[in-house]
């Protein structure tokens, strides 16, 4: 292996040695462009530049305001639980409005935030960035993809103004409960929340197929598959996972739809309900559990990878050092994409299945903690060395590390069907998904935004408050959910309301969940502080000179900053490189953009690491 | 210009070596040499052939519990699946003549197509209300609610392609793209076409087998 790493040395420096031999123009040539240029759709008023904007960027803002937006009601609705559960005396909230508020706190946060955040948002401004495009494929159809998720949201939001509420089913919706009287929403909540559902997959599919169709036909000259930048790959493979997992979910919704509003028969066995024979009979409620976890479980990933990408790009730019293993961080994207359709009934093992079928699971469950090793490792060995910078991004990125590795080692107890039996429906099961793509994931967009900001502003948010909000967040999630391992080994069960001092109940489990809401209330509040930071300095923000990160990859190296519309100017992008040529001995600058003609660098010995 | 490479060939590149640098500094952009409404189409195929097999799969699980019944197949099921058949065949005939650029004729077909998808929404409407007048409710067995459900998304997916060939043929007799571009544009909805078929038929065979 080292022979072969040397040889490459080798080549790479005889490369370079006679670059200067050839004559300048001759290593920059790139052949005449034999594709047209993109016609673009240019806006004529107000209405079509901001609001029904086809211009991807303009696009990716909205869809990230509308997700933050929304997430910010999931945020709430968790500060209402927590107190619920601190305090059982006070009488808080009625039982139906805690399963409400724990429904639409998991489904807002899992899909209408984070999905929509990280492909919808970061998707839409990076994707035409980074590849080099001047827009999406189909623009117009991105701009329907947008709004059909504000109708979504929307229909979301309307199912607390119904009679009954929201559904109160679990985020997981299980039939039959979720359509059968006794469960809170279950003839309108739920009704609205599938609609919803459908609609979001419906937006999300016209998304989706910009994100595919631009990643592969719109790319920059020069710009080949393993030139990308590793947060594209991350969004590409999320999306192609997402285009294959979202049809279980359509056709999971759609059916639950027509047994609830017609009364047929799909999910629904007979039963009694209320002292009355239901006229359902027959139906298998397991089905629409293999439905619902067979997009499910791509679902962890289709939020996982994304922040995969968009993390080892931060942590390359801020230790301003080439990504370590790049071949091998796109084979593990790929692999764990590809695993991630294997593994959905880990979620069922006490669902009452053949002892052999958990036996594969489990098998399939712990061979994907293989390529995800290889990444935890693939970014320690990035910082290895390295010039790391402690900006506001790789801090959120270092406690992503941190962060995701606690929850992914929580996840091999739980992979094993033997340790996850009496695991499972505890709060270990949810400290550890909030760990691992709850709070991991988030402290990516944290970090992604404020490394993205100056280019949608031109600004730069405020440094003080930005490591303020990092350490409250970051020490505030530990002491969240931390405890909440523990309350899970000695047994206390999710999903209940009330959780009061009694002989099968600990002491302190209930000193435990006072620390906890406190401790939720803190970290709550210093979203706050993001906010502010957010939006007050797009005015007040220090001005930011041109790629101020000294980053590599295309999306820094438009003629203005913040890009125009159309990005380029008049001429496209070429690539000569990858994005992750950082601190290469012999050159003037520590960084060497991707379009940086071999000419201009000519002395510069890149080395593979 | 770009050869054609497989997955695996593309994912194991070294983009650092030299002759790898040269290569990859020619490389034109895009991955695979066709369209992008022609990826388009491919994607949501994909995504739609995803979405009917797992309603395949459900019918599947679900017909093996006692109390499913199954229902009669009208003959006009038949007829429209020769409908269907048939607007296939002019819709391939339709990109030889555009091909050609035999104007008339192509025009025609589009037209001819056109009626043959509405015909074939009208006919599905019809057995629908056959079914429903002789007491085959979506509620009163599983069979029957399977039945109008893949015809409704299938019916769906035609509406969808109703809208693009109305698209296309618009576009068609203004005159308003280059040969290509229209050419590119009746190719994507022949397949689309043609795929429609093949999951009519595979629906239509499922149901018939059970």
């Amino acid at each position: 292996m080292s022979d072969e790493n040397d040889h490459k040395l080798e080549a790479k420096s005889d490369y370079v040695a006679d670059a200067p031999s050839v004559s300048t123009p001759d290593i920059d040539a790139v052949p005449e462009a034999e594709l047209p240029d993109q016609e673009l759709y240019h806006s004529h008023s107000w209405w079509t530049t901001y609001v029904f904007s086809q211009d991807a960027k303009y696009i990716g803002i909205q869809y990230a305001l509308t997700a933050i937006g929304t997430g910010l009601l999931g945020l709430v609705l968790s500060w209402l639980m927590r107190i619920q559960l601190a305090f059982p005396g006070l009488g808080w909230l009625e039982p139906s409005s805690y399963y409400q508020f724990v429904t639409m706190h998991g489904m807002i946060m899992v899909v209408y935030l984070l999905t929509a955040l990280f492909l919808g948002g970061f998707g839409n401004l990076l994707i035409p960035l980074m590849c080099g495009a001047r827009d999406m494929a189909f623009p117009y159809v991105n701009m329907l993809s947008y709004w059909a998720f504000v109708v979504a949201v929307l229909v979301l939001l309307a199912s607390f103004f119904v009679p009954g509420g929201p559904t109160g089913a679990g985020w997981t919706l299980y039939p039959p409960q979720a359509i059968t009287a006794g469960t809170p929403g279950y003839n309108g909540g739920i009704i609205l929340m599938l609609i919803s559902l459908i609609l979001f997959v419906a937006g999300f599919t016209m998304g989706g197929l910009n994100y595919i169709i631009t990643v592969l036909q719109l790319r920059a000259r020069g710009m080949t598959l393993m030139r990308m930048p590793l947060t594209i790959w991350g969004i590409f493979t999320a999306t192609v996972l997402a285009m294959f997992a979202f049809p279980a979910l359509l056709v999971g919704c759609l059916m639950m739809t027509l047994d609830s509003l017609l009364g047929t028969s799909f999910f629904m066995p007979a039963m009694v309900s209320l002292g009355e024979t239901l006229t359902h009979e027959g139906g298998s409620p397991i089905l629409f559990q293999h439905l619902f976890w067979f997009f499910g479980h791509p679902e962890v990933y289709i939020v996982a990878l994304p922040a995969f990408g968009i993390v080892s790009d931060l942590l390359s730019v801020h230790s301003r050092k080439t990504i370590f293993g790049y071949r091998m961080m796109v084979w593990a994207i790929v692999g764990i994409g590809a695993l991630s359709f294997f593994v959905w009934a880990h979620h069922m093992y006490v669902s009452g299945m053949n002892p052999w079928f958990g036996f594969f699971f489990a098998t399939t469950t712990l061979i994907i903690a293989v390529p995800t090793a290889i990444k935890v490792y693939n970014w320690i060995l990035t910082l290895w060395r390295g010039n790391i910078q402690l900006s506001l991004p790789m801090l959120f990125s270092l406690g992503f590390i941190v962060t995701f590795l606690n929850g992914g080692l929580t996840g091999l107890f739980l992979g094993n069907v033997t340790v996850d039996v009496p695991l499972s429906d505890t709060y270990f099961v949810v400290a550890h998904f909030h760990m691992v793509m709850g709070i991991a994931p988030i402290l990516v967009i944290f970090g992604a935004i404020y490394h993205w900001y100056p280019l949608i502003t031109g600004r730069m948010m405020d440094e003080t408050l930005g490591k303020i909000h990092f350490w409250i967040t970051f020490l505030g999630s530990y002491a969240i959910y931390f405890p909440m391992h523990y309350q899970g080994f000695v047994g206390v069960p999710r999903r209940y309301f009330e959780i009061y001092d009694s002989p099968y109940i600990d002491t302190s489990t209930l000193l435990l969940n006072k620390f906890i809401t406190i401790a939720v209330l803190i970290v709550g509040a210093a979203q706050l502080l993001f906010l502010y930071n957010l939006f007050a300095s797009a005015r007040l923000g220090k001005k930011s000179e041109k790629n101020p990160w000294k980053a590599n990859s295309l999306e820094w190296q438009t003629p203005q900053m913040p890009p125009e519309h159309g990005n380029w100017g008049k001429e496209l992008p070429k690539v000569y490189r990858w994005p992750y040529d950082f601190s290469v001995p012999g050159a003037k600058e520590d960084y060497i953009p991707q379009n940086q003609p071999p000419s201009e660098i000519i002395g510069a010995k890149v080395e593979k690491t | 210009m770009n050869k054609k490479k497989s997955i695996f060939q593309l994912l194991t590149e070294k983009p650092w070596e030299t002759d790898q640098i040269e290569a990859d500094n020619d490389h034109e952009g895009r991955t695979v040499n066709i369209t992008k409404q022609k990826l388009g189409l491919r994607t949501i195929m994909a995504a739609s052939t995803v979405l009917f097999s797992l309603f395949i799969v459900a019918y599947s699980d679900r017909m093996l519990v006692n109390d499913w019944r199954n229902m009669p197949e009208p003959w006009l099921l038949w007829f429209n699946t020769g409908i269907l058949i048939l607007s296939s065949i002019v819709f391939h005939q339709t990109t030889k003549y555009a091909e050609k650029e035999i104007f008339d004729k192509t025009k025609n077909c589009l037209y001819l197509i056109g009626f043959l998808a509405y015909s074939f929404l009208i006919g599905q409407l019809i057995v629908w209300y056959q079914l429903i007048n002789t007491g085959y409710y979506a509620t009163s067995n599983v069979a029957n609610a399977f039945f109008y459900l893949f015809t409704t998304i299938h019916g769906l997916h035609i509406i969808g392609g109703i809208y693009f060939w109305g698209k296309t043929t618009s576009k068609f007799i203004k005159r308003s793209l280059k040969k290509e571009d229209i050419n590119n544009l009746i190719d994507i909805c022949a397949v689309y076409w043609h795929f429609l078929l093949a999951v009519w038929l595979v629906l239509f065979g499922l149901m018939l087998s059970s």
